[in-house]
């Protein structure tokens, strides 16, 4: 059986990283090949070479045998490859149609045919089994349903080799198996898959081969049947990976946040949290779980000061803090770990000491009456930046120098040598390599039992079940249950994130 | 591990390290300005003129002698000051094309405070109280001007851009009005639309009799130390260089981002204000229509020369300052006029804006991160 | 275009009419003022919608436009002295001088379009920084050509401004024209007419063509249109040169169709005021258009209230002073951009300038 698709020796460098170094890599007809790497392994760069965004420095690649040279993605659709990025590739103020037509337009005259492209639309729908309707505006579609836009785009345009660049991480756990459903049917017409993603269970769930990458380079194939998590691991990071954090019995004491029925709105007036209540106590970690997207972000930045409340009380050790300012909240004794560390948590283009005193500069001892004293601020900072390990020659370079983890550190380090009383940590670890992963979730950990409150809010369900004491769903704005961490299942999980309330014995 | 001997290291060739950040900072805005006078010689020749003979008249205009380099800071002085408005204005992540307009306004109140205040208050005043007078209501003037379009930002996310400019054309509008008719000069002998002189104790002294040079020209270096020190060594600096670089990062650290944005306008408008003072308290004496028109294009082509830095800005001031003082003795000298001065200083805005050309012609590698100056009409 | 912001065009367009008859009924019947308010409206909107126009296909791709000031001033400019140049060296007829004088000012208005374009996306230099740029380029070469073409002694002219080829002549449109009252309505001049029938067209190219949804691709989401194999960076300078031709157009109609001669910074903020339309607009063609016309009925009245000065009751004396009325269309622009009249939308992309 000649390989659909085969890639030899491809090379790529960036400034600074070597992201593909000699990597080999081919694809059977008819079968779901994983491509299994952390974070900054280089799987999407290759991919992306594969699509023709990028040019590989050397290497050769060859569609059923016979060697190709992309200059765009245009060669490579023609080739036959369509992708699905991690980030949609959907302009979201378009509809379906323009969506799937954007590039290969049907006209008549000089005006687009609209009514042709539905009709082949609802063609490949019905072959598929892929129902979307032409005429809906992708922003108003569901991430799921925006997922299965992106795959009939390619299918439309007769793609035979499909990349999926971490598709389940937008999806509840049903959903991703609802994905791995229609991806045999797709194998089963003949459409060859490449499945990308950094999930152990999934990999061994759903691909006929998985191939694992590590620092640029391949580390080695095997099948799905002759490995398991452990190993997967293992050859994902280098070395022993444990997989399990290490921690104590919880000690909770009293509560410490208080959340009664808090409502709020997003800017386009949707009620986006509807009725929230829960309690966080000194020691404990609630985490809180779902899929992006149903209310989390709006329910962190309204408990930090970043979002109004519409209605409802939030308390911190008793005092009334609704609606309170980021800086009253900070005053309070509230640390933040953003979800976007590159837009909410840092300047990067100041130095990593100015980002260290970014919520504290105008407190003694940065500061007397307005004024800065850079003596205090260098002899924090140095101290900060030997404390969490943060990796930079000097407190004085630019942070966006920082590697994504070290950035994270920064963030870190700044929010957790405050006198606090609340740590609110939401996607903490998102795209970082599984060392800092560690630490950070070390550092978690320490301050649960140094009676601290910890409200963590995650889409990585693996990240929840191994930090949290006990569990909160939010389902569409609503917490549609909280369970204890030790007892519950991920099943039990997944489907409470789907908005199931049946919960298993 | 951090140690004692690291530190005596870092110490020793702690000034080295300083400077070589500064050097390299200036190498590109050298550059831009070089290769502007090579397409400005270039346009010269095509006007029919020699560039060489334009360039000589040029540099003995601007400090070719003692007068010379006086007249030159004199012209520097309020471009110090509008450099200073539109660099703030930059760092705190706003575009304030309005500083012509705010110097406009600055300017009349400081000759209606020039020549109408002693009479309407029927006291005469010294000059120690009447100098000081006359620049604030230049300075009070100029920050209404620019902090109203600093509210509309915070409250309606109103772009600057477009409500600085709307706000330059009020703005002529009513120096226009003002200046036609209830400021207008009544000396018979007057024909244009100009203020009356103001009185000799609101004129701001010179520091060497014969020379021109004043002590306006003190104050501004004065207040470029002033700003510096704002922007690098108090908290209010803090937050307006925050809510400039980031003001997502900034809102979420505790800066009220909206307040700061008011602020840096109006600081920024008061600046522009300065300077439409000072060019009547120490240049002219008066205000006539249509004088200071381009003084606020010219100030983003020093904010940006300068790279909002006020070292720089003084720097860029002085330079055209020089251009627009040698301009004279040049078109004299050749018969070139003076307008080549615009199409210079256009050219070197248009390096110093796109140093990405300048890096390509002389091949700089780029170091540092592109900051962001402005953003789209989404606020 | 939502009723709010309809009605306030209605609201404001409805007023200055009023206020303008009422000045002008003692003199005047009030069918004739209504009929020279909306002739002298279309007339200068002009400039405005075609600016707009130049905004919406530049933004509507990702670039953020506002050299349009600098675009027409200095097409202005340059149209100006060919159609001189034709007419007064060459002896050619006024028509053609005039014509050809409109060919170089759309010429020139795409060649400041190319440099935007080249500043903007090859060296992606800040948009705002590389308008700005372009409006001081354009204020320094045309005051300095100026000065020097026709003010010095040894220039081309001699040292004086020649009789200009006059201006476009209007147009009477067939069967429209000749209706009794309103006919006059339908007598135009070409730019203004060209204008109206360009938004029809842009309209077209920009939400039914294959163009128009690739440009909108680039504008939203350039990424998208990256990875279905549209080039980003060509669709953007072709945007970006057509809206400066626009723009040139605009250009032309300052000085070969409003008045036939050059004034430094004649084009008076009107680039600007454009924009301001463009965003009012929502940046569409008809709403663009539609928030012109506002801006045009505000520099008709300050012009028809000039010739009923002497007619303004004394409570209302203010607005003799033109710089008084001369100062609406600016105040206007300012309310609108508060968005208390409606939320607008800009293209997701713009001022970010796209990075492979």
């Amino acid at each position: 059986m000649t390989n659909i698709l085969e890639a030899k020796g491809i090379t790529k460098q960036f400034p600074g990283v070597l992201a593909n170094d000699h990597v080999n890599f081919d694809l059977r007809p008819g079968e779901i090949h994983a491509l299994l790497g952390e974070n900054g392994a280089g799987k999407t760069t290759l991919m992306n070479i594969l699509y023709g965004l990028y040019h590989a420095d050397s290497g050769e690649i060859s569609i059923k045998g016979n060697p190709v040279a992309f200059q765009s993605p245009k060669d490579a659709i023609e080739s036959g490859i369509g992708m699905v990025h991690q980030h949609f590739m959907l302009v979201p103020v378009f509809t379906v149609a323009e969506n799937i037509m954007l590039g290969m337009e049907t006209t008549r005259g000089l005006a687009l045919d609209r009514k042709a492209v539905s009709a082949k639309i609802h063609e490949l729908s019905l072959q598929y089994g892929l129902e979307v309707n032409p005429a809906d505006l992708v922003r108003e579609l569901p991430v799921g349903v925006q997922q299965r836009v992106e795959i009939v785009k390619a299918l439309y345009r007769k793609a035979e080799i499909l990349i999926l660049d971490e598709p389940t991480a937008v999806l509840t756990p049903q959903e991703a198996d609802d994905l791995f459903r229609i991806m045999r049917e797709l194998t089963s017409h003949g459409v060859s898959i490449i499945f990308i993603t950094h999930k152990l269970k999934e990999v061994l769930a759903v691909s006929d081969r998985i191939t694992v990458m590590r620092g640029g380079r391949v580390v080695g194939s095997v099948l799905p049947n002759e490995t398991n998590e452990a190993q997967l691991a293992t050859m994902m990071v280098g070395r022993e990976v444990i997989l399990q954090v290490d921690k104590g019995e919880a000690k909770p004491t009293e509560d410490v946040l208080q959340v009664k029925n808090l409502r709020v709105y997003d800017i386009r007036n949707l009620e986006v949290v509807r009725g929230v209540s829960f309690e966080v106590k000194a020691g404990e970690i609630l985490g809180v779980a779902g899929v992006q997207g149903n209310g989390q972000t709006e329910l962190v930045e309204a408990l930090t000061g970043l979002h109004p409340v519409h209605s409802g009380e939030v308390y911190l050790e008793g005092h009334n803090m609704t609606g309170k300012s980021p800086r009253q909240m900070i005053e309070l004794g509230t640390a933040h770990i953003p979800e976007d560390r590159q837009r909410h948590g840092l300047v990067l283009s100041y130095p990593v000491a100015d980002n260290l005193i970014l919520c504290t500069y105008y407190q003694p001892p940065f500061a007397h009456n307005g004024v800065i004293n850079n003596q205090p601020v260098d002899k924090y900072s140095r101290e900060l930046i030997e404390q969490f390990d943060i990796r930079t020659p000097s407190p004085y370079v630019n942070t966006f120098t920082l590697s994504g983890g070290n950035q994270q550190k920064v963030i870190v380090a700044r929010e957790l040598s405050r006198p606090i009383h609340l740590l609110i940590a939401n996607q903490p670890t998102r795209g970082l390599d599984v060392g800092s992963i560690e630490y950070i979730h070390q550092q978690i950990v320490a301050m649960r039992d140094r009676s601290i409150a910890v409200l963590l809010v995650s889409t990585e369900l693996d990240e929840i079940m191994a930090l949290s004491d006990r569990i909160a769903v939010m389902y569409r704005g609503e917490i549609v249950a909280t369970v204890d961490a030790k007892t519950t299942t991920r099943e039990e999980l997944g489907l409470l994130m789907a908005g199931s309330t049946i919960k298993t014995a | 591990m951090e140690s004692s001997v690291t530190k005596a290291e870092e110490g020793k060739s702690s000034l080295l390290v300083k400077l070589k950040p500064a050097l390299r900072s200036m190498l590109v805005p050298v550059l831009a300005v070089f290769t502007s006078v090579i397409v400005g010689g270039i346009v010269i020749a095509m006007a029919g003129g020699n560039p060489f003979e334009a360039y000589l008249g040029l540099a003995e205009g601007s400090f070719g002698s003692l007068k010379a380099l006086s007249e030159t800071t004199v012209w520097a002085t309020p471009y110090i000051f509008a450099g200073l408005a539109v660099g703030l204005a930059f760092k705190g992540g706003l575009f304030n094309i309005g500083a012509e307009g705010q110097l406009a306004l600055g300017a009349v109140a400081a000759a209606w405070t020039g020549y109408a205040l002693p009479d309407w208050l029927g006291i005469s005043l010294p000059a120690i109280i009447h100098i000081p007078l006359t620049i604030l209501a230049g300075i009070l003037a100029g920050a209404i001007w620019g902090g109203i379009p600093g509210w509309l930002k915070a409250k309606f996310g109103g772009h600057e851009v477009i409500n600085t400019i709307m706000m330059n054309y009020i703005a002529l509008n009513i120096t226009s009005y003002l200046l036609n008719g209830p400021m207008k000069d009544p000396n018979p002998n007057n024909v244009v639309a100009r203020t009356p002189m103001i009185a000799p104790s609101a004129q701001i002294p010179t520091i060497f009799s014969g020379f021109r040079l004043h002590w306006g020209f003190i104050l501004a270096l004065l207040v470029a130390a002033l700003v510096w020190w704002i922007l690098w060594k108090t908290t209010l600096g803090f937050e307006i260089r925050t809510a400039g670089a980031n003001p997502d990062a900034g809102r979420y650290a505790g800066v009220n981002v909206a307040r700061t944005i008011i602020i840096t306008m109006i600081l920024s408008g008061l600046l522009a204000g300065m300077a439409g003072a000072i060019e009547v308290t120490g240049l002219n004496f008066r205000h006539e229509l249509g004088f200071s028109v381009g003084y606020g294009f010219d100030a983003i082509a020093i904010a940006l020369l300068g790279k909002c830095h006020p070292a720089g800005i003084v720097l860029g001031a002085l330079l055209f300052g020089g251009m627009r003082n040698g301009a004279t003795r040049m078109q004299f000298l050749t018969q070139i006029p003076v307008d080549v001065i615009s199409v210079i200083q256009a050219l070197i805005l248009l390096f110093v804006a796109a140093d990405a050309i300048v890096r390509y012609i002389y091949r700089i590698r780029t170091r540092e991160e592109r900051v962001v100056l402005t953003r789209g009409w989404g606020g | 275009m939502d009723l709010k912001r309809f009605g306030f065009i209605a609201f404001i367009i409805v007023i200055l009419f009023v206020i303008v008859v009422l000045v002008g009924k003692g003199t005047v019947p009030a069918t004739v003022i209504i009929v020279s308010m909306v002739a002298t409206t279309i007339s200068v909107s002009t400039p405005l919608v075609l600016g707009a126009l130049s905004g919406v296909f530049c933004e509507r791709s990702g670039i953020v436009n506002i050299g349009i000031e600098g675009m027409m001033l200095s097409s202005a400019f340059f149209g100006w002295f060919a159609s001189i140049y034709l007419s007064f060296i060459l002896k050619a007829p006024a028509l053609t001088s005039l014509l050809f004088g409109v060919v170089v000012a759309i010429l020139t208005g795409g060649l400041m379009g190319l440099l935007l374009a080249w500043l903007s996306v090859t060296f992606k230099v800040d948009q705002i920084i590389g308008g700005t740029v372009i409006n001081i380029l354009a204020i320094g070469i045309t005051g300095f050509l100026n000065r020097q073409i026709f003010f010095e002694k040894h220039s081309v002219f001699g040292g004086q401004v020649p009789h200009a080829p006059g201006t476009l002549p209007p147009i009477h449109i067939p069967f429209l024209a000749d209706i009794p009252l309103f006919g006059k309505i339908f007598v135009q001049q070409p730019i203004a007419i060209t204008a109206i029938v360009f938004v029809v067209l842009a309209n077209f190219v920009i939400f039914n063509t294959r163009w128009g949804l690739r440009s909108r691709a680039v504008g939203e989401h350039p990424r998208a249109a990256d990875t279905v194999g549209i080039n980003v960076y060509k669709m953007q300078y072709l945007n970006v040169i057509i809206g400066g031709c626009i723009a040139g157009l605009a250009g032309a109609y300052f000085t070969l169709e409003s008045v036939p001669s050059f004034e430094p910074l004649m084009t008076n903020g009107r680039g600007f005021i454009s924009l301001a339309a463009m965003i009012f607009g929502n940046w569409t063609p008809f709403g663009a258009w539609a928030a012109s016309l506002v801006f045009g009925a505000s520099q008709a009245f300050q012009i028809n209230l000039q010739f009923f000065r002497e007619m303004i009751p004394p409570q209302w004396s203010f607005l003799q002073q033109s710089y008084v009325v001369g100062m609406v269309p600016y105040l206007l622009t300012m309310f609108i951009l508060t968005g208390l009249i409606g939320k607008t939308t800009p293209p997701a992309t713009e001022n970010k300038p796209y990075e492979k």
